[in-house]
């Protein structure tokens, strides 16, 4: 503990290299097998109807034509699900939103709440004698009045999306007395913003095989964050846990967007209808009219700031459209009502924060999960102030900036490093001296934005993460780890950590992964917490091993333990003394020592706690990063293009500096097309944006390189002082890209996306609406 | 429904498929177990379905596998294999290109082809010809490094 981070770094032998990671070998010759490249004998093709109202009343189903229609295997309907609920949460969460209101139907009964809900299945010899079936199924609905925005659903008199009413959650902080603080303030701001609803738009789109094997067991291969969703199928299903299984492939993209059930419930119910293996593959259509989005939020701040630009109060409100089911919402508003102040020390907060629910598409997890949504309001908001006080936008948030120790709003205390201002700075300083604009139309502007974001669970959900690692006969490693990997390195992660404990080389570990019948279950790859949870689970299991074999091979090298060292595929006392890790290994099964551990890893854990009396501590810790763009505005179009980016955020220990440097890139990226380009037009619950024609997600052409800068502080929760950096980039670009428009042009935009057309309405360039 | 008998070749290889006539090429090479090349939009615009016809870049959702009668098709597999991969493909390991993958086997495929017209393709030239690739991974430098430490002058390291 007292060693020096650099120490540390010098010590590491695995842990800390750019190593290349074994899966994407296998990616670049195109070996892997993702979900719908799966194929079974006899498989048939699964397909799903689907809504094409908003808020309708189903009078009628008749499936009688497409039940005769030859090829056809199976039509079902809400009459042949066995228990028609899907439950929209984990244990431990149902609590939070209220139990009627975490759920959501499998297949729709008589009432379907948005555009594209699941209707019926069809399960076929053929995907096209599937899509002719789902033609054939006869589906009388009576068109209701829905509510599509926030404002009408919360009228008194709007239609109820669900019986309860269509408030579905709400949190409040309150922490000293925000409105006193305000009127005293020197500089008040105020201002209200929106960020609107967008997609994950993963490359693969949602897929699975499903079927039942020798024993009974139905087994799902799917892309999935959550294996763990075997319960789910289980429970639909009727059967004991024990008797669903899912597999996870390597999975090309989730986001967020692969942590609800998608196909896994609808394929678990074809194959046991049907008794054969039955694929399921969403088209990107469906895909983008039908699976939870990311939610739009209506943020007002008021924010109250010393002569010197201290922040001292901010009144918060905070509106989140849930759209038709609660999923995630409950838990999305909550990381936006914790983080809603910023990394920054705010003496007097209040909040108040509620989800609503309206006929649009749900919205559900997605990267940044709700703490990403309020970095457009915390950095606007500090960025004016700035402004307005004449302050350089570093110094004013070197001022307020968290520290170890302070307390957030809701009374958790800080209890390792927190590199806010350093961040800050070195972000900022990174994009060194301005350049000059393109042509005489251009103007050039700069912005900075700074976060914080959670990485691991709420701690009372009380999280945990198991992992075996095991030493075979010739020395080699193996590694099972319940983990899915959508794509961030998280198996490769888990090589080196084993490697770096065991003192082998990586490509000496064999990783299995996501099985939920044959590997250690370690929850779910959201939440920034793989790295984090499983990462602990595998060194805890290694390190076990590692003093086991440790004292087996002292007794071959007659030598006192201490002096032992496992390294480079062997047992070493001093240069003299080595013996083969393989020899040990023989050794320890001549004396019946275990050559295998099982590793537990128990988040830090806690009862809840009431956020407005401040209860102490939310999540396990957070990640702090800042970014800095450059952008370039044209004042005949309006159009801004970003032409660099900085992002600096403080990983703890980079366990691969190179895995590192392409989350940040990648999420900063995804936070570009959420700045500047992305957006769902859902048009009285209408998506009108179904396809990638016309939803636009960033191209090379649309974004510069963003220049990484990773600071490593060598504090923090993680296995050898890693912090999770999954989801924290995406969240600064947006606020960054809004501070440097204002400070090019002199307009505030203050909903996302930053289009063109909103740039040059504020320049006047346009005229009326 | 109009049934076609056609033949290619396929990585080298000659081939055969019966397919209907207004079958994709992309569902062809798909049902026939070149799922090397994947689907990621249906429509022509994320360009995860690249295959190369005679050469060129296409996206195999777009093109009718009646065209491919009589020409040479080459997907990712053609690139190279574990025992001789293509330079490309060690670049995109090494330079850390590949996250989920998904989009990989379309990316390498248009890079190919662009350092064989343009050898010493510079970024920006680089940035411009993958415009049709989407990646929502990588944020696209770590592909542009690969690539570009593919081109003829680059400095090697």
């Amino acid at each position: 503990m007292a060693e020096s981070p650099a120490a540390t770094r010098e010590r590491l032998r695995v842990v800390g290299r750019r190593l290349p990671r074994h899966d994407a070998r296998d990616k670049v010759l195109a070996r892997t097998l993702y979900a719908a490249d799966w194929q079974m004998p006899g498989m048939l093709e699964g397909a799903v109807l689907r809504s094409p109202y908003p808020a309708a009343r189903i009078t009628r189903i008749d499936t009688s034509r497409a039940a005769a229609c030859p090829g056809v295997a199976a039509v079902l309907t809400a009459r042949d699900v066995p228990h028609n609920i899907l439950w929209t949460d984990v244990p431990g969460q149902t609590s939070v939103v209220g139990p009627l209101r975490a759920r959501v139907q499998v297949l729709a009964d008589d009432q379907v709440r948005y555009q594209g809900e699941a209707v019926a299945l069809v399960a076929a010899e053929t995907r096209e004698i599937a899509d002719r079936a789902l033609e054939l199924i006869d589906v009388a609905y009576e068109a209701q009045p829905g509510v599509f925005t926030t404002e009408d659903a919360l009228r008194p008199d709007a239609p109820r999306v669900h019986e309860e009413g269509n408030v579905l959650a709400t949190w409040r902080v309150r922490c000293g007395d925000a409105d006193t603080a305000l009127a005293r303030a020197h500089a008040v701001v105020e201002q209200t913003y929106r960020c609107g609803l967008i997609d994950h738009a993963y490359l693969e789109p949602e897929a699975g095989v499903a079927w039942i094997d020798a024993d009974g067991v139905v087994v799902v291969r799917a892309s999935t964050q959550v294996i763990e969703h075997f319960r789910d199928v289980a429970d639909v299903l009727g059967l004991p846990h024990n008797k669903v299984r899912v597999i996870g492939p390597y999975v090309g993209g989730g986001f967020g967007g692969k942590e609800d059930v998608t196909v896994e419930v609808f394929l678990g119910l074809l194959a046991y209808r049907t008794g054969r293996p039955v694929r399921m593959v969403w088209s990107r259509q469906e895909s983008l009219l039908a699976r939870p989005k990311r939610h739009p939020f209506t943020l007002r701040y008021r924010t109250g700031a010393a002569r010197d630009g201290t922040l001292l109060a901010h009144r918060i409100e905070l509106t989140a459209d849930a759209g038709a089911y609660a999923y995630l919402s409950a838990l999305v508003l909550l990381y936006a009502t914790v983080t809603a102040a910023g990394p920054y020390r705010v003496p007097h907060v209040a909040v108040d924060a509620r989800a609503v629910y309206t006929n649009n598409p749900p919205t559900s997890a997605m990267r940044g999960f709700g703490a990403m949504q309020m970095v457009l309001g915390y950095e606007s908001q500090i960025d004016q102030i700035a402004r307005r006080l004449g302050l350089d936008p570093v110094e004013v948030r070197r001022r307020s900036a968290l520290r170890r120790g302070d307390r957030l709003p809701v009374g958790q205390a800080l209890d390792t490093h927190v590199a806010v201002a350093e961040a800050a700075e070195r972000a900022w300083a990174a994009l060194g001296p301005p350049r000059a604009p393109s042509s005489p139309r251009h103007r050039v502007g700069r912005g900075l934005a700074c976060n914080l974001q959670p990485y691991g669970r709420l701690v009372w959900l009380r999280d945990w993460a198991s992992a075996w690692v095991g030493l075979e006969a010739d020395g080699s490693v193996v590694v099972r780890c319940g983990v899915p990997d959508v794509g961030g390195g998280q198996a490769s992660s888990l090589c080196q950590i084993a490697a770096e404990a065991l003192g082998v080389e990586p490509d000496r570990v064999t990783v299995h992964i996501a099985d939920s019948a044959l590997t250690p279950l370690a929850g779910t790859t959201t939440a920034t917490r793989q790295l984090y949870m499983s990462g602990n689970a595998v060194l805890v299991a290694a390190t076990q091993l590692h003093d086991e074999v440790r004292r087996v091979a002292a007794r071959l090298l007659e030598t006192p333990v201490e002096q032992v060292a496992l390294a480079d595929g062997a047992a070493t006392a001093g240069p003299e003394r080595r013996v083969l890790l393989a020899d040990v290994v023989k050794e320890c099964a001549r004396l019946g020592v275990p050559r295998s551990h099982l590793g537990v890893y128990h988040a830090p854990a806690g009862d809840p706690v009431d956020l407005e009396r401040g209860g102490g501590r939310v999540f396990p810790d957070y990640t702090f990063g800042a970014h800095a763009v450059e952008v370039e505005v044209d004042v005949d179009t309006g159009a801004a293009s970003v032409r660099r980016h900085v992002a600096c955020h403080d990983v703890g220990r980079a366990i691969n500096p190179q895995s590192v440097e392409g989350q940040v890139q990648g999420g900063a990226v995804m936070g570009l097309g959420y700045g500047l380009m992305e957006e769902i037009i859902v048009d009285r619950g209408v998506n009108l944006t179904t396809s990638f024609a016309s939803y636009l997600i960033p191209s090379a052409l649309d974004v510069p390189d963003v220049e990484p800068i990773i600071i490593e502080s060598g504090d923090g929760k993680g296995p050898f002082a890693a912090r999770g950096i999954g989801e924290p980039p995406i969240g600064p670009p947006a606020a960054a890209i809004a501070n440097a428009v204002e400070d090019a042009v002199g307009v505030r935009i203050t909903d996302l996306p930053i289009t063109p057309e909103k740039i040059a309405r504020a320049l006047g360039l346009l005229s009326g609406g | 429904m109009t049934e076609l008998r056609i033949a290619f070749t396929l990585n080298g290889e000659p081939c055969e498929a019966q397919t209907a006539a207004h079958r994709t090429l992309l569902e062809v090479l798909r049902a026939r177990g070149a799922v090397d090349v994947k689907e990621g939009c249906g429509e022509g615009v994320c360009g995860t379905c690249t295959v190369l016809l005679d050469g060129e870049p296409v996206s195999s959702c777009l093109v009718l596998a009646a065209r491919a009668q009589g020409r040479d098709l080459m997907t990712v597999r053609g690139l190279g294999d574990a025992g001789a991969p293509h330079p490309l493909q060690s670049a995109f390991v090494a330079h850390g290109a590949a996250q989920c993958g998904f989009c990989t086997p379309g990316m390498l495929l248009t890079a190919y082809a662009l350092l064989r017209d343009r050898p010493r393709a510079s970024r920006a030239e680089i940035r411009r010809a993958i415009a049709g690739n989407l990646c929502r991974c990588t944020g696209y430098t770590k592909i542009i490094d690969a690539i570009a430490a593919c081109a003829e002058g680059a400095a090697r390291g």
